[in-house]
């Protein structure tokens, strides 16, 4: 089976072919069938050859398949080759599950769409390059992922590029990742420098002795700064919340379960760099921590329901990076997977909304509207529960392992950022859930009597979805609850031996010996004595955010005049909340303005006066010495003939210079 | 000189492509003057027969007519090249002629002759000879520039042959300079001699010669400062003729350059790889920012042509066997691609009205998807973006630059590149992100034999950058056969 795997990229490929070029003609049943069939095609490899894996011994749990050599000269050879292991296998699943179940979504949610097959073109493509990405078995082909679900990312968010504040938004996520595939290409060159090869297996194993922790630092600051550009961290992140222009399926797909987290997979792909790397990881710990608090700050005075799910988005993928700094590398792809289901879940609920509502985001103008869609508010509720932490829905695993393991490997200040940020996130999700299902109609007049549910397509997957928020945290209910963490013992060939090495880094660094070693090494109950503050730390998270709950509840439900008071009482804060801390405006005076002026004058100056200059001087001395034949058009071409003249002369003066005579 | 019949096998194959021209043109004679589809049959079927005579012939390795010309690996791969874009060009021009009410016999008999000047002037060993074939070449093309007799025609016509008779006047001067100071035009006899007689390699009427050699093959080649003529000529052209001449003449000029300046002047190759060096980075330069501006998808075309004269130059100033085959792949690589890209402007053109603006582009890619996922293809390869030809081609090219450290050349060169990525790909924003206006024509002007040749580029351009070993390593043996 595991020789297939090539088929999981190759069959959304073929659906994106199919519909790309002929699907036009064809009916929209078809372009259905071939688009989502392609991909659930795809995810029955996926998961032929996860059962194929966990009959192999653990130790032997990789598989690489190589398509052929692509660049074969000399000592440099570069296949394109896809691998399976553990790691790849989860991500497989996720993307080709979810994807599935996004595509069913998109069925109902584009069918009034004039370009429905350019939709599902550009979707299969996305699922073809996202696979090539997270299946690859070397640096460039991920590359080649990463630029190909980049490109189609763009494509998506322009999709509507009628529009043209649509077409800018996918402009702003091209050019701020371009920033960040600077510093990830560059990552490449200096990998390859040192390494003299691409593969990962093969950099894995050399790295402790190939390089010095210096050139490992270097290597992974560059390798995340390509991370924080493709998942939205700071100062990249600002391409993400725009990129809400694009239709809701691809917030769903490309934007929250997917394309973002891919700088996430990368870093544990390179878990034994990172480890070798102590400043990088404290680093990369620590944007993630401060992300994840100043996004979800952000989220609280957004009143575009996608706008906070975006932020959202932002606010969780920080965790994830906080997981992966303190060397959880495990956690944080539990976090990856659990919040695929639960932000997957959201971002169709809110599509399902924004379909009922007749193309209204703003949350203003929303209100009861559990009385008219019940489908959507029940999977959006429990979704948010989940991601709000309470047990025993996914998050509460996930994300309350990541602040342990934080707390625990020593990173005291990052966990303190992690936690503040977790209440805020129960209060701006239940703001979300209040303002759109409870309270009053404050619905357009337009819009009154026609809200609606959404066809079937659209919800049963939200309650597949919610079924996974559910329970998909299950597999991976840590030891110190009763769990056998089976997500972690799934992971443990590839990531282990970097969350060991990170772990004593990282105990060296604050001089303390963190229970996450005993955890890397597959305990996770290991350290009787942080039981009790784990368990302390748990009660208090769920504490925490249930007092978010209840604060967004007393806001927006009791006393429905606070939020107004309270933003009159607090403009200044809530001014710069509601602006996003000014940070595009920022961006764009700094960068944008200054690019533009340094531009300008390089036109001004180069362009027009040097060489405009230039030519019509030119063209002076050829109408002068063109005379009267010019007027037989030949003038340009005596034009051309002085300018084989003039270099004739040059060249022989240049070689005059170098004759003895 | 003494004549042996062996040596006619050297030259089977040229002789195979002036006697289809010949049959072609007896054809037209003896059919009254009535429209005669089977002349393009009948080319393709003579290139098939120089292909074969190419294949028997290139393991004879050797000189022959007294070492004026040579049958070795290195002319065998130049003469696969040049018929690869003669028969694309003829498939490419079937339709089109028909459709502009052009179709003579005499077109596909000024192709196939200038096809024979570009293989002269591949195996050519001797300077004389290289000049009578280039000559052949040039007086067929320039014929061709004019075929359609329209008044931008018939101006890139006249334009082009002033300024060529201009520079071939400089080429052939140069040609006696050099044997006034060595005393032969037989490039192995120059090498002898620059490494006999101390002091030549500064001889002023050596290095003047070597001057002007260069200025004729720079003009050939469009290199900066000779390329003036090369937007007017390539964009008034009839466009068919302008794929020829983008990449016959092109492989055709750079494989004389090559061999010539790699056989001959290796020991005054301090002094002139400098100027090729300035003439590369001015050439590729300027190619690509004047390429910027163009919103004439031909125009913007020739300048690109000129920008990948400059990539190519960078092959000639290294002037390695691995420099050799960068090149000799890149100039096949570039014959596919830019065959290909013309043939989708041909397409997309009414009769009377090329219609080659970007707004004429605009919806392209969902009106016509393969048309348009062809034309993407070729624009990236172009551009030099993996997994293409091209960027193999331009992969190969620097990685020889580095390897005899001409460091800043290929980071110029690679910098020219990144920059062009912008001209290419607004065509394909044009394609797929701008409206098919209202008023756009319907249907496109293709057929079997356009088709065939679209295809076929489009296929040997994935293939040639997905796998593009086999390729390498056969012109790897033609370099070292040398």
């Amino acid at each position: 089976m595991l020789d297939w795997i090539w088929l999981i990229p190759f069959l959304p490929m073929v659906g994106a072919i199919i519909n790309g070029t002929v699907g036009r003609r064809f009916p929209k049943w078809a372009v259905n069938i071939i688009a989502c069939g392609s991909i659930f095609a795809a995810f029955v490899v996926s998961v032929a050859s996860f059962i194929a894996l966990t009959h192999l011994d653990p130790s032997q749990r990789f598989h690489e398949v190589t398509l052929f050599s692509w660049i074969a000269t000399g000592s440099t050879s570069i296949d394109l080759a896809y691998l399976m292991d553990p790691l790849s296998s989860v991500m497989t699943l996720i993307v080709t599950g979810v994807g599935f179940l996004i595509h069913v979504y998109s069925v109902g949610y584009m069918h009034h769409d004039s370009s429905y097959n350019r939709f599902f073109t550009y979707m299969n493509l996305f699922c073809f390059a996202m696979l090539t990405l997270v299946l690859g078995n070397n640096f460039l082909v991920l590359f080649v992922g990463w630029e190909g679900v980049g490109l189609c990312s763009y494509l998506l968010i322009g999709f509507w590029f009628e529009d043209q504040e649509k077409a800018k938004a996918g402009m702003k996520a091209f050019v701020v990742n371009r920033i960040g595939d600077f510093g990830f290409l560059l990552a490449m060159f200096f990998i390859f420098m040192h390494f003299g090869t691409l593969n990962f297996r093969e950099v894995m194993a050399a790295a402790p002795t190939a390089i010095t922790a210096a050139t490992a630092t270097l290597i992974c600051l560059l390798l995340f700064l390509g991370a924080c550009g493709k998942s939205a961290q700071l100062p990249l992140y600002v391409w993400l919340p725009d990129a809400m222009a694009g239709p809701t399926p691809v917030s769903a797909l490309i934007h929250a379960a997917t394309m973002v987290t891919a700088g996430v997979y990368m870093i544990a792909r390179c878990n034994i760099l990172y480890s070798m790397a102590p400043g990088a990881m404290a680093t990369v710990a620590t944007v993630g921590a401060i992300t994840a608090l100043f996004a979800g700050t952000i989220a609280i005075a957004q009143n575009d329901i996608k706008k906070v799910l975006a932020y959202s988005t932002v606010s969780q993928l920080g965790y994830m990076f906080i997981a992966m700094g303190v060397g959880a590398y495990a956690v944080g792809i539990f976090h990856l997977m659990t919040h695929a289901f639960f932000k997957a879940c959201l971002f169709l609920g809110s599509g399902s909304v924004i379909h009922g509502m007749h193309d209204e985001q703003d949350m203003r103008k929303m209100g009861n509207l559990r009385k008219y869609m019940p489908h959507t508010y029940r999977t959006f509720l429990i979704a948010t529960i989940a991601i709000a932490g309470i047990p025993p829905l996914a998050a509460f695993f996930s994300k309350d392992e990541i602040l342990w393991m934080a707390w625990s490997g020593g990173f005291k200040a990052q966990w303190a950022l992690g936690f503040l940020a977790a209440g805020i996130t129960a209060f701006y999700m239940f703001r979300l859930v209040f303002m759109t299902f409870f309270g009053e109609e404050r619905h357009d007049e337009h819009v009154k009597g026609k809200v609606h549910e959404s066809p079937w397509t659209m919800y049963v997957p939200l309650y597949v979805l919610m079924g996974l928020s559910i329970v998909g945290g299950w597999v991976g209910i840590p030891e110190a609850l009763g769990g056998a963490n089976h997500f972690h013992h799934w992971l443990a060939p590839v990531l282990d031996t970097g969350s060991m090495e990170g772990a004593r880094h990282a105990a060296a660094l604050v001089g303390d010996i963190g229970p996450s070693a005993a955890y890397a090494s597959g305990g996770g109950g290991g350290g009787e004595g942080h039981s009790i503050i784990e368990y302390i730390l748990m009660f208090a998270s769920v504490g925490w955010a249930l007092i978010g709950i209840a604060f967004a509840a007393f806001c927006y439900l009791k006393r429905t005049d606070i939020p107004a008071k309270a933003a009159a009482s607090a403009k200044g804060v809530y001014e710069l909340l509601y602006n996003k801390y000014y940070v595009d405006e920022i961006y764009d005076a700094v960068f944008v303005k200054g690019l533009v002026a340094l531009s300008n004058h390089f036109w001004k100056f180069w362009d027009v006066v040097v060489i405009d200059g230039a030519a019509n001087g030119l063209a002076k001395v050829v109408r002068a010495t063109g005379g009267g034949l010019a007027r037989l058009q030949t003038g340009q071409a005596q034009g051309y003939a002085l300018a084989v003249a003039i270099g004739t002369v040059a060249l022989l003066a240049f070689f005059a210079a170098h004759a003895t005579l | 000189m003494d004549f042996q019949l062996a040596d006619l096998k050297l030259i089977a194959p040229h002789i195979a492509l002036l006697g289809t021209a010949l049959l072609v043109l007896m054809v037209e004679v003896f059919g009254h003057g009535r429209r005669r589809p089977e002349a393009t049959w009948i080319s393709l079927l003579g290139i098939g027969i120089a292909a074969a005579a190419t294949g028997m012939s290139c393991h004879e390795n050797r000189l022959g007519f007294s070492g004026m010309l040579a049958a070795d690996g290195y002319s065998a791969f130049c003469n696969m090249i040049i018929l690869i874009v003669g028969a694309l060009t003829i498939l490419v021009s079937s339709n089109y002629l028909k459709d502009e009410r052009h179709e003579h016999g005499e077109y596909h008999a000024l192709i196939l002759l200038s096809m024979t000047g570009m293989m002269f002037m591949a195996s050519a060993t001797h300077l004389l000879l290289m000049f009578l074939a280039l000559e052949t070449m040039s007086i067929a093309i320039y014929a061709l520039a004019g075929f359609f007799r329209t008044k931008e025609g018939v101006e890139s016509c006249f334009k082009y042959f002033l300024l060529g008779a201009f520079s071939s006047a400089f080429m052939l001067y140069g040609i006696a300079l050099i044997y006034g100071a060595t005393g032969t035009t037989q490039i192995h006899g120059i090498m002898e001699q620059f490494t006999q007689i101390k002091g030549l390699a500064s001889s002023p009427m050596a290095l003047s010669g070597i001057a002007l050699l260069i200025v004729g093959f720079a003009f050939k080649v469009a290199a900066f400062p000779f390329h003036g003529w090369t937007p007017d000529v390539y964009q008034g052209a009839p466009t068919s003729v302008t794929a020829f001449m983008a990449t016959g003449v092109k492989a055709a000029a750079f494989a004389a350059f090559f061999r010539i300046f790699f056989v001959a002047f290796p020991a005054t190759s301090p002094v002139w790889s400098q100027a090729l060096w300035l003439l590369a980075v001015a050439t590729m330069t300027m190619g690509n920012f004047a390429a910027l501006a163009q919103r004439d998808v031909k125009r913007m075309l020739a300048y690109s042509s000129i920008a990948h004269a400059g990539y190519l130059l960078v092959g000639v100033v290294t002037a390695t066997a691995a420099a050799g085959t960068g090149m000799l792949f890149y100039l096949l690589s570039y014959a596919f691609m830019n065959i290909g890209a013309f043939a989708c402007v041909i397409m997309l053109g009414r009769r009377g009205a090329d219609s080659t603006n970007l707004d004429d582009y605009a919806g392209v890619g969902f009106k016509y998807p393969l048309l348009a996922a062809a034309l993407t293809l070729f624009m990236f390869s172009m551009a030099g973006i993996p997994p293409t030809a091209g960027f193999i081609g331009k992969f190969l090219i620097f990685k020889a630059a580095i390897g005899k450290e001409f460091y800043w050349l290929a980071v110029i060169g690679v910098l020219n590149s990144a920059a062009s990525v912008y001209f290419y790909l607004r065509v394909i924003v044009y394609m797929y992100f701008r409206e098919r206006p209202e008023a756009a024509p319907e249907g496109l002007r293709s057929g079997p034999a356009i088709t065939v040749a679209t295809v076929v580029a489009a296929a040997a351009v994935l293939i040639l950058g997905l796998a593009p070993g086999f390729v390498v390593r056969m012109a790897e043996a033609a370099m070292s056969t040398f």
